[in-house]
C-alpha cells in the first residue's frame, strides 16, 4: 500500500533536512531548498519536523492514494485538486483510498511541499532521505520522482483530529502562507564575500543596486543570476576552497551564481557574497523569470534574523501541534 | 608543525561556518598544516564538521549549540573551544594510513597516456613509471562524492587540461589535469587525461565509510595488467 506516481510533475524529489557528516568526502547536504516550509507541512500531519516530503517544482505531479492518507501543502501555491474538488493548502487534509490528487501549476513561489501523515518511508542513504539530484545519492536511486514509482507510506496512527474516514476533508482553520511565503519581494541580504573587494568600483555598486534576473538554467544547484555582467579589477588565480548554500560565486562570464541546497562542497570561482541564511526560503521561492536585487547586511543582524526566525518557526510549530492534539 | 591558532586567520562565511585559511597555493607543506589542523580539531570538538580543502579548513556548526548566556550566538565562545581543542591536540599530525591502488595503464582505460608522453617528451612506460613511483596525498575530496585531489604528480608529467573536456569519463579513470592526478569514482564529465584505469570501487554508498580515501590520506598506484584487472574487477562485483 502506498502513493502511485502517475505524472512526476516538473520536477518532484523526495527531501528531508540533508545529510550531514560528509562534506569532507566530497557529498554535499542536499535537503528541502525551503527547509521552514518542510517543517510546517510535516507539522500539519502531526509529523517529526525531518520526515521525507516531496519537493515539487513549478509543476505538480498526479498522485493515486492506494491507502487513506492525511497530507499537507505548503511553499509555494500550487493548484491541488482531489475528484474535482480543491485541496486548500498551508492545512492537514484527509485523502480516502482511491483519491488522484492533480497538483497543477504554481501560482506564487517555486517549491511546494508535500507532507504525508508517517511519513514518505524509504531507506535512508547515509543518514538522509534526502536526494542529491546533481551527485545521484539518496532514495530512488538518487533520482527524481518518475512515473510509476511507488512511494510507500511510513507506519502511522490515525490522525484523531479527522473523526470521519468518509471523502476528502480538510481542518477549519489553516495557516497563514505569510510570512514564510514572500509575498513582498524585497531585496534578499547578502554578507560581502571575501572577494567582493576585488570587484571593479561600478560592479561593487551594482551588485548592490542592480537588479538581476533568475536564469532558466537555475535548479537545486544554484540560481543563475542574469544582469550587467560583475566584473573583477583584475583576474584572481584562486585556489579551491569551500563553498556553502547561499555562496554567491562569479564565473567568468561575470553573471553570479547563487549556490542552493545542492551547492558543490568546494569550489574555484571568486566569492563575492553571501546570503543571509534566513533570505534563502525566499530565494528558493523565486522562479526562472523573476528578479532579485540585494542589500548589504552584516553578520550580526544576519544572525539575529536567524535567530528570530527560528523562534517564531519553533512558537508556530508548537501551536500547530497543540491545536491538532485538542482537534 | 607548531602554530599557533591566533596567527591564522579566521574568516566567517556564514553565520553557521567559519573558514581558517593556512595559506593561497596548492603546496604540499601547507595542505599538510591544514590536515594536522583538521584531525586535532575534529578529535577534540564536538558538533563541529571540519572540511579540509588545500590551503583551507571549513568548520560547520550548529548556530544554537553555541549560544552565550543572552540566548544569542557567541563567536567568543565558539573561538574558546576551538583554541581549547586545539591546545588539546597533539602538536604533531598523525601518520597518514597509506592506500594502494591497483591501475591499468594505457590502452582503452588510458586513452590519453601517449598525449600525455608526448606532452612530457618521454615515453609511456616512462609516464607509467613515474607515476607508479610518487607518493601521493589526498588534499581534499570534492567534485564529486569520493573524488580525490591527490598533491605529489611528477612535476615532469603536468599536462593542462584538456580544451574538449570529455562529457562521460569511466568510473575508475585515472587521470592527469594540470599538476594533480585524481580518480573519476563514478561515470562523470571531465576535462583531465586519461591515463590508466582502477577497478577499486572508491565510493560506495552501501559501505559504513563510504568513501574509499579520506581526505589527508597517502596514495600509491600499482601497476596491473589487464589480466588482474578484469580479475580484481570480477571479484569486486563490477
Amino acid at each position: 500500500m502506498s502513493i502511485e506516481v502517475i505524472k512526476p510533475g516538473l520536477l518532484t524529489s523526495l527531501q528531508d533536512a540533508g545529510r550531514r557528516g560528509y562534506a569532507q568526502l566530497g557529498l554535499g547536504r542536499a535537503g528541502a531548498v525551503d527547509e521552514p516550509s518542510m517543517q510546517l507541512a510535516n507539522a500539519l500531519v502531526g509529523n517529526a519536523g525531518d520526515e521525507a516530503v516531496l519537493e515539487i517544482t513549478l509543476a505538480g505531479p498526479t498522485l493515486r492514494f492506494q491507502q487513506d492518507a492525511v497530507v499537507a501543502l505548503t511553499g509555494g501555491l500550487i493548484e491541488g485538486r482531489v475528484e474535482g474538488q480543491a485541496l486548500p493548502a498551508w492545512t492537514s487534509c484527509f485523502l480516502p483510498a482511491g483519491s488522484v490528487l492533480r497538483l497543477g501549476g504554481m501560482r506564487h513561489g517555486c517549491r511546494s511541499y508535500l507532507a504525508v501523515r508517517g511519513g514518505f518511508d524509504c531507506t535512508p542513504v547515509l543518514g538522509s532521505r534526502s536526494t542529491d539530484l546533481h551527485a545521484g545519492v539518496g532514495p530512488l536511486q538518487g533520482k527524481a520522482v518518475q512515473a510509476g514509482d511507488m512511494l510507500a507510506i511510513g507506519e502511522h496512527a490515525a490522525a484523531p483530529w479527522f473523526q470521519s474516514t468518509q471523502g476528502m476533508q480538510a481542518l477549519r482553520w489553516g495557516l497563514d502562507p505569510q510570512p514564510w511565503l514572500d509575498y513582498e519581494r524585497a531585496p534578499l541580504a547578502l554578507l560581502r564575500g571575501h572577494h567582493a573587494d576585488a570587484l571593479d568600483e561600478a560592479s561593487q555598486r551594482a551588485l548592490f543596486s542592480q537588479r538581476f534576473m533568475l536564469s532558466k538554467d537555475s535548479n537545486r544547484t544554484g540560481c543563475r543570476l542574469d544582469g550587467a555582467p560583475l566584473q573583477l579589477r583584475q583576474s584572481l588565480e584562486l585556489i579551491s576552497e569551500a563553498t556553502l548554500p547561499g555562496t554567491l560565486q562569479l564565473p567568468p562570464s561575470g553573471q553570479p551564481i547563487l549556490l542552493l541546497a545542492e551547492a558543490p562542497v568546494t569550489g574555484g570561482y571568486p566569492r563575492i557574497g553571501q546570503l543571509a541564511a534566513v533570505d534563502l526560503p525566499r530565494l528558493a521561492q523565486r522562479r526562472p523569470g523573476d528578479t532579485v536585487s540585494f542589500r548589504e547586511t552584516t553578520l550580526d543582524e544576519a544572525l539575529q534574523r536567524l535567530g528570530e526566525r527560528e523562534a517564531a518557526l519553533r512558537r508556530l510549530l508548537q501551536r500547530i501541534e497543540q491545536r491538532l492534539e485538542s482537534a | 608543525m607548531t602554530f599557533a591558532l591566533a596567527d591564522l586567520p579566521i574568516e566567517a562565511l556564514a553565520e553557521d561556518a567559519w573558514l581558517l585559511r593556512f595559506g593561497d597555493t596548492i603546496d604540499t607543506a601547507v595542505n599538510d598544516r591544514v590536515h594536522a589542523a583538521a584531525a586535532r580539531l575534529q578529535a577534540n570538538l564536538g558538533g563541529v564538521e571540519c572540511v579540509p580543502a588545500y590551503a583551507s579548513l571549513l568548520l560547520r556548526f550548529d548556530v544554537a549549540q553555541w549560544l552565550g548566556d543572552d540566548g544569542r550566538f557567541s563567536a567568543e565562545r565558539l573561538r574558546a573551544a576551538i583554541a581549547a581543542a586545539w591546545d588539546a591536540g597533539s602538536s604533531t599530525g598523525k601518520t597518514p594510513r597509506e592506500v594502494s591502488i591497483p591501475v591499468c595503464y594505457g590502452g582503452d582505460a588510458g586513452a590519453d597516456l601517449h598525449e600525455v608522453a608526448a606532452h612530457a617528451g618521454m615515453s609511456a612506460d616512462e609516464v607509467v613509471r613515474r607515476h607508479v613511483a610518487a607518493l601521493y596525498r589526498v588534499a581534499m575530496l570534492g567534485f564529486a562524492p569520493g573524488f580525490p585531489y591527490l598533491l605529489g604528480l611528477d612535476h615532469a608529467l603536468a599536462v593542462p587540461r584538456r580544451s574538449h573536456p570529455r562529457i562521460r569519463v569511466p568510473a575508475g579513470s585515472v587521470a592527469i589535469g594540470g599538476q594533480q592526478t585524481g580518480i573519476y569514482p563514478q561515470a562523470l564529465p571531465g576535462g583531465w587525461h586519461l591515463i590508466g584505469r582502477t577497478p577499486v570501487c572508491l565510493f560506495d554508498l552501501a559501505a559504513a565509510s563510504p568513501s574509499l580515501l579520506q581526505p589527508g590520506d597517502h596514495v600509491r598506484f600499482r601497476a596491473i595488467d589487464e589480466r588482474e584487472y578484469e580479475r580484481l574487477a570480477a571479484s569486486a562485483g563490477l
